[in-house]
């Protein structure tokens, strides 16, 4: 996804073309080039059959331009992408995709910079994808996130608006994600509340899965449209199936086997994290499949329950983290549901034991008992 | 004081369903207790202890569900003492009249029995809540359900739960019903026995058999 010197040359779409070239210049194999179109297929749960044509896609000329913008985010998904121990197929392949414009990484700086955003915007107007990164503040006129003058919300108006579609990275360009949870100061939302016009596609999760990301740009340049969503606005290839159905521990949770506390036996044999708040049960996304950091891990993996951060309102609505429900409003943070559950049924039973003992030694008055029937 | 005569006022739908609703919330209790809170019963993974458990909590649903939707049925169907009227005293003056009595009855205010035939004024109202309830349980309990395989038939026909409640929300609700249920179990249970020694209707008795002792009108 590096930018090395592109600016300089001429055209945003034919400067790429020479794939093979690139690839060998960078270490990457024929070879590792099928795996990867492989890979992709399987992630996008493709026969077989279908990855000659997926490396075509690749090698074909046409590639759209990518505009990457970053708004109220911590950079954590450009991290996702960059921080791979040797540059992967993946990063190449959107490298190779004419990323004209992501500030993070670009070479080209301030004026420079924005005049490569709006020499795409204008050249390739509806053709180009915009990947949206940060959640977009809409209070107060949207002054709280500012580049180059102007606001995340007229940016992604124009660029999102403008685009053939955007595919937004992490759950704050998503859903609002950290940025948006209550009270949410600066009004933050995700690309397709701040922009309904636009075609998006959300790919939530914090960070986002970066194989997903490549996943569904292949998508597009196989087949030339966005996966089919669920109604969340994710693809169902990545998001289709809840964690837990898929978990590495689930054979634990079925059988009855729990971690009751942080180090002990239960935990170092890998049981189940259902009662240390593990939120997968409730949370749709392939991290138990695709994991993270070239497939190394992932949290329920190394012992941490899932936060279920690729859910709208997860640090809103998936807290505590480390219990399986929720507080519950107006009591205090550490009464459960059932604490003041057995304190309703306690008080219940102590009342009428109270009025029986009442009605017990109380002479009712039978004279006129006959009257309704 | 009229004569004690037996009358033929629960029919067998409503028997039926009350008592097959007893079985489930009392299985559903228990084995919702562990499915939120479970402790290691397993020794191995190979065990299916959690499994199981949850099999026996959906048949409860599934059963409790039909159960429930025989009784509203029955609500349009079945005799004075089964319909819907009864569940909402609240809309008719007579009935207004029914309710203050019988909670001048509860509160000690008053010392005239209320006797009636069916359910008495304030039960009716009781258990139209209750009837709520059991729709609220069903409605989250197989929204929690259909997550098992979204996109389904299930998952689509109650997807707009999720617009009402966030997933943990539904969790949550699902809980604190569930004690709302057994508070009202308990409630139940000693107003049934009360109004069994203090009518002398059997009242008790009569979700058994069918049949109440009433006094004759004279």
């Amino acid at each position: 996804m590096t930018h090395r010197g592109k600016e300089d040359e001429p055209g945003l779409v034919e400067q790429c073309s020479d794939l093979p070239r690139v690839f060998a210049e960078r270490g990457i194999s024929r070879r590792d080039f099928m795996k990867f179109c492989t890979a992709m297929s399987a992630a996008l749960a493709l026969p077989l059959t279908l990855v000659p044509r997926i490396a075509e896609a690749l090698e074909s000329d046409g590639r759209p331009s990518i505009i990457w913008l970053e708004f109220q985010s911590c950079t954590g998904d450009t991290e996702a992408l960059l921080r791979a121990a040797s540059p992967t197929v993946g990063e190449i392949v959107l490298d190779v995709l004419s990323v004209d414009y992501a500030e993070t990484i670009m070479a080209a700086a301030g004026h420079q910079a924005e005049e490569a955003r709006m020499k795409t915007l204008k050249e390739l107007k509806g053709k180009y994808i915009a990947v949206v990164e940060g959640s977009i503040p809409m209070k107060d006129g949207g002054i709280y996130c500012c580049v180059a003058g102007k606001s995340a919300l007229d940016i992604a108006r124009e660029v999102c608006g403008g685009a053939l579609a955007t595919i937004t990275v992490g759950t704050c360009a998503s859903y609002g994600g950290i940025p948006a949870a209550a009270p949410n100061p600066t009004g933050a939302v995700g690309v397709k509340e701040a922009v309904p016009g636009a075609t998006v596609i959300n790919l939530p999760g914090c960070p986002v899965n970066t194989d997903n990301l490549v996943a569904t740009v292949v998508h597009f340049l196989t087949f030339g449209k966005l996966p089919a969503v669920d109604g969340k606005g994710r693809p169902l290839f990545a998001y289709g199936k809840r964690i837990h159905d898929n978990c590495e521990r689930r054979p634990h949770f079925d059988a009855g086997q729990y971690v009751e506390s942080w180090g002990s036996e239960a935990h170092r044999s890998g049981h189940c994290l259902y009662k240390m708040g593990c939120k997968g049960p409730e949370t749709f996304h392939n991290c138990p499949i695709q994991r993270y950091n070239e497939k190394t891990n992932w949290p329920v993996g190394s012992g941490h329950g899932c936060a279920g951060c690729s859910e709208p309102q997860f640090w809103d609505t998936m807290t505590p983290f480390y219990r399986r429900l929720p507080n519950v409003p107006g009591f205090g943070i550490e009464t459960t549901a059932d604490k003041i559950g057995t304190g309703l049924a306690v008080a219940t039973a102590a009342a009428f034991a109270a009025h029986g003992v009442v009605s017990g030694f109380r002479h009712d008055d039978e004279s006129d008992g006959g009257k309704e029937g | 004081m009229g004569n004690l005569s037996e009358k033929y006022v629960w029919e067998v739908p409503v028997r039926a369903s009350h008592w097959v609703n007893v079985v489930c919330i009392l299985t559903l209790s228990l084995t919702g207790f562990y499915i939120g809170s479970p402790e290691t019963l397993a020794l191995t993974p190979s065990r299916y202890v959690m499994g199981w458990i949850r099999f026996v909590h959906f048949v409860a649903a599934y059963t409790f569900a039909i159960s429930v939707a025989s009784r509203i049925y029955w609500a349009f169907r079945g005799n004075r003492y089964a319909r819907w009227q009864e569940f909402f005293p609240i809309l008719t003056r007579d009935g207004r009249r029914h309710m203050f009595d019988t909670f001048r009855y509860y509160t000690f205010l008053s010392r005239q029995v209320p006797h009636v035939t069916g359910h008495n004024a304030l039960a009716g109202t009781a258990y139209s809540v209750v009837f709520l309830l059991y729709l609220v349980m069903i409605l989250t309990g197989f929204t929690l359900y259909s997550e098992h395989a979204p996109q389904g038939t299930l998952h689509a026909l109650l997807g707009w739960m999720f617009a009402l409640f966030s997933n943990q929300g539904i969790r949550q609700t699902h809980h604190l019903t569930m004690w709302l249920l057994i508070a009202f179990a308990i409630h139940h249970v000693y107003s049934a026995w009360l109004m069994d020694v203090k009518e002398k209707g059997g009242v008790m008795s009569g979700m058994f058999g069918g049949y109440k002792s009433v006094r004759d009108r004279n």
